[in-house]
């Protein structure tokens, strides 16, 4: 079966149980996406595939042949690493770092989603075509994003210099 | 002597007060809000983690775990499990090899001194009754479930009222006495004239750590290499070896990134039986728990149930302070859960009674958890305080003022240095406190009643001993210093590179550290926030060890020939003569000179004994505003403000995120967090993050957090730990912020939306 992951073509033959989340850590040695309860209820294994972030403990691998995944690995591009990274170190939106890669993959989905005038359960007008940058829009939207050590006032922040900012521009 | 830097010459800085932010200072890195050095690491996916250690030949495996309370095991048909794809052994206590009961901590790293599936007992509902090694994880977890156990039950433990009335004094209170009475505390409060006497509970709680417990283990021969998610490498160490029956030295446990701890990471069934099930199969063994695993194999925090009973005289002060209760604990651990301990530092009084019991469960054996004690303790007294204040028309404020002990309220010791009343004035000040009503329901906006509330966090000064530390200076200007101790997201190699920086008068980008690996020097656990300390008080020796070899190495014709160390001070990348200050060698110019590419030198840390001599501890006031819907019953926190007094700080920017994280997890106990356990059938009911509601981002306001910095002058350079405060007097804060709010007292955690409806 063909995956791709990062811009690269892996040919792996997976289980038809093991999830997408597997088989990037143990198939692929991908291991910057993390397990934190495999139920979809942490979002530590949050990637992005086709730009949609989703838990990937929850998806089966064989569903996503061929579809452009992206994993924490794959955000760094040939200048460094991503702003919103870069953001994560300098509000210090993470403690022991293992909620972090979810974390990231999950705010840049969201940033999309944003953008995309989705609206979350804080949104009031529904049909608003722009959504405003609000750190309470940005908890709501970043919920299932569990950070056991508490770094969330800094991933916020991280989220907000980095996405807010770009919106106004 | 503790202060050991001031013997190598360091010019200690007064203090680090502040707030988060500022701005970095490359001539003393300590204090400055240094980013973690292990940022880019973990930003990017590249920390490595447990169960991330690729190995050759790996195999997976899986538990199952028992669904009786206790009992035997009557019989385990693993005939279809064994037969199915891919499996190599399915593990049981028919087949297991006999292995020592694991020593428990301090001594080991176990939670429980239960023997590991040596026989058909069973102990607790959820102890793990098989294991299964299969070629993929799949195969494992499918196999597990083929397991099939039927149990001869036996009347179980399990539920709280029952065990109760049988609960009983242990002999000492983790080497604390059981019982402190000081005067007739019960005659005085029956006197008082004005009385509060209240009983607290809080339930069961999980630590919930993102990263499951997970191990990589292989064996070679009979040396065991362990990638474990572990706070304690060397006492995990230690307990394999005896476990297994090898040398310490045959056993290597590395950690160098856990995914959060919390008390949580030690030895628990699963790490024994993997490493057993490894060396049957002849191949190394990768386990990761199921989040329903750790529930059922790793203990929480235990529940307890507390009475406090205050008894004032007209003046406010206290003639009686009374906190006894009952915690519930197995017949195989030693976790007390010292919910009294607050009692015994915090407040000025004429008479005192404080004891506690526990009373034996068949349960998972219960474990540390952030704050143990402290966490669940100053619920119940910072609660009780509030409900004294209001009762003497008083500012709860006002009323720890009243308070405030001279020396230690029961020990009588000094206090090496307590600023708790100042902490609460700058609280106060910054927080807008002089605004609150102390009207209950004074306060709303629409259908939100708002209220504030206040109350003390305190968590006692912990240097453990036995820690060693190596410093590894070499001719390219760089230091390495190694350690055996742990990162699970406290900054210790960033806090730990500033301070060996500022030490040795390095530029930190010339300093690293290394830890998490028993092949280092022997480590102290990472808990009761005694990391910091502990690491330092070893540097603190490994230098002036150091020093000692540097001044030996320097030769005739050196300006520091005929120096010692008490002679000297580091400048800059370098040692220079105290006083004649232009009597200057560079640690790069002795190395060369001396024809050395590097430089090492061990030292064990001194013996903690400055907690003898003084009581040391740290306190903190935290406040808080929340919000109740007045047809929901939920509460929101919406403004927190902690002004700590905690000893020197070694970061600004990562102590800030400590503090907010204990804080956080304090809005969870107060808030959401329970295990729910079955008490029919001794089954935890909620195993999942589902189900265990931990804050999420949206529970979460900004929290400011301030120090005052302050160094202890009894501590080595000052500093007190900081890991667990945070959480203590949260769940206060917020009990009596919804009294503020609502005027309905709720004393039994947490406060969910049917309790105020
Ligand atoms: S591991 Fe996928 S949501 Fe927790
Ligand atoms: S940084 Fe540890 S769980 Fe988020």
């Amino acid at each position: 079966m063909h995956f791709n992951v990062n811009g690269r073509d892996h040919e792996v033959e997976p289980d038809s149980r093991t999830s997408l989340l597997d088989l990037l850590r143990e198939h692929l040695r991908l291991t910057g996406t993390k397990k934190g309860c495999d139920q979809g209820a942490c979002g530590a294994c949050t990637v992005l595939v086709d730009g949609v972030r989703i838990n990937s403990c929850l998806a089966l691998a064989v569903q996503y042949q061929d579809r452009a995944i992206t994993t924490v690995e794959g955000l760094e591009a040939d200048s460094g690493l991503h702003a919103l990274q870069q953001a994560f170190i300098a509000h210090d939106g993470f403690q022991c770092g293992y909620c972090t890669p979810g974390q990231v993959c999950s705010a840049i989905g969201m940033a999309k989603e944003l953008e995309r005038g989705i609206p979350s359960a804080l949104t009031e007008d529904l049909c608003a075509m722009s959504m405003a940058w609000t750190r309470d829009e940005i908890r709501e939207r970043m919920s299932g994003n569990l950070c056991r050590c508490g770094a969330y006032n800094g991933i916020v922040t991280a989220i907000e210099t980095t996405f807010a900012g770009e919106s106004a521009r | 002597m503790s202060v050991s830097h001031k013997s190598v010459g360091f010019q200690a800085r007064k203090s680090t007060a502040g707030v988060a932010g500022g701005k970095p200072d490359a001539e003393h890195p300590v204090g400055e809000p240094l980013a973690r050095v292990d940022g880019p690491l973990k930003v990017r996916g590249k920390a490595r983690f447990a169960a991330e250690f690729a190995l050759e030949n790996l195999t997976y495996a899986a538990l199952s775990y028992s669904t009786i309370a206790k009992g035997r095991i009557a019989s385990i048909n693993a005939d279809e499990a064994k037969a199915a794809p891919g499996v190599l052994l399915v593990l049981t206590h028919e087949n297991v090899s006999r292995l020592s009961p694991p020593p428990l901590f301090p001594e080991g790293a176990a939670g429980s001194t239960l023997p590991v599936m040596q026989d058909a007992s069973i102990h607790w509902n959820g102890e793990p009754v098989a294991l299964v090694i299969a070629e993929s994880q799949e195969q494992a977890d499918r196999a597990a479930r083929l397991i099939r156990v039927t149990y001869e039950p036996e009347i179980a433990a399990i539920e709280f009222e029952t065990v109760r009335a049988k609960a009983k004094a242990p002999k000492n209170i983790l080497g604390e006495p059981t019982c402190i009475a000081i005067g007739d505390a019960e005659a005085a409060l029956a006197q008082a004239p004005v009385r509060i006497d209240n009983i607290y509970r809080t339930p069961r709680h999980n630590h919930c750590a993102i990263e499951l417990h997970a191990l990589t283990a292989a064996w070679e021969g009979d040396a065991l290499t362990v990638h474990d998610s572990t706070q304690m490498v060397h006492l995990t160490q230690k307990t394999l070896a005896k476990v297994f029956g090898v040398a310490e030295q045959k056993v290597r446990v590395l950690a160098p990134f856990v995914g959060g701890a919390f008390g949580n990471k030690s030895i628990w069934n699963h790490q024994i039986l993997a490493i057993a099930a490894a060396r049957m199969v002849g191949r190394p063994v990768r386990l990761v728990l199921s989040r329903e695993g750790v529930f059922r194999e790793t203990g929480g925090r235990t529940l307890t149930e507390q009475r406090v009973a205050l008894g004032a005289n007209a003046d406010g002060t206290l003639a009686a302070l009374i906190h006894t209760g009952i915690a519930g604990m197995t017949a195989h651990n030693d976790c007390p859960e010292q919910f009294t301990f607050p009692a015994r530092h915090l407040y000025a009084a004429q008479t005192f009674l404080l004891s506690q019991k526990v009373a034996e469960l068949n349960i998972v054996a219960n474990t540390f958890m952030r704050a143990p004690g402290e966490a669940v303790g100053t619920f119940a007294l910072e609660c009780a305080m509030d409900e004294l204040a209001e009762a003497l028309n008083l500012d709860p404020i006002e009323l720890r003022r009243l308070l405030e002990p001279d020396k230690d309220p029961v020990s009588g010791l000094p206090f090496s240095q307590r600023s708790l009343i100042e902490a609460y004035r700058r609280g106060a000040e910054r927080f807008g406190w002089q605004n609150r009503s102390p009207v209950p329901g004074a306060r709303s906006e629409g259908e939100w009643l708002i209220g504030q509330g206040v109350a003390t966090a305190t968590y006692p000064y912990h240097r453990f001993p036995g820690g060693v530390a190596k410093i590894r200076l070499s001719a390219d200007g760089q230091a390495t210093v190694q350690m055996g101790v742990h990162e699970m997201g406290m900054g210790t190699a960033t806090v730990q590179a500033q301070y060996a920086a500022e030490l040795l008068a390095l530029p930190v980008e010339c300093v690293t550290f290394e830890y998490g690996d028993s092949s280092l020097p022997s480590g102290v656990v990472a808990g009761g926030s005694c990391q910091s300390a502990s690491i330092i008080a070893a540097v603190n020796a490994a230098c002036e060890a150091l020093f000692d070899e540097l001044l030996k190495l320097v030769g005739h014709k050196s300006p520091l020939t005929g120096l010692i160390r008490t002679d000297v001070e580091a400048y800059r990348g370098g040692i220079r003569h105290r006083r004649d200050t232009d009597r200057f060698q560079s640690y790069v110019a002795i190395l060369n000179q001396a024809g050395k590419d590097v430089l090492e030198c061990e030292a064990p840390a001194s013996e903690p004994s400055e907690a003898k001599r003084y009581s040391m501890h740290s306190y903190g006031a935290q406040f808080c505003e929340v919000r109740v819907n007045t047809v929901t019953g939920e509460t929101r926190v919406s403004r927190w403000l902690a002004s700590f007094d905690t000893g020197r700080i070694l970061n600004a920017r990562t102590a800030a995120s400590q503090f907010r994280g204990g804080i956080i997890m304090g809005i969870g106990l107060a808030l959401t967090e329970e295990t729910f356990f079955d008490e029919r059938t001794g089954r935890i009911m909620n195993p999942s993050l589902a189900e265990y509601h931990v804050p999420v981002h949206l529970d979460v306001p900004q929290i400011e957090v301030m120090w005052n910095g302050s160094p202890d002058p009894q501590s080595p350079y000052g500093v007190r730990g900081i890991g667990e405060i945070g959480i203590t007097g949260a769940g206060a804060a917020i009990a009596n912020a919804i009294y503020n709010a609502t005027g309905r007292r709720i004393r039994e955690l947490p406060i969910t939306l049917d309790r105020l409806l």
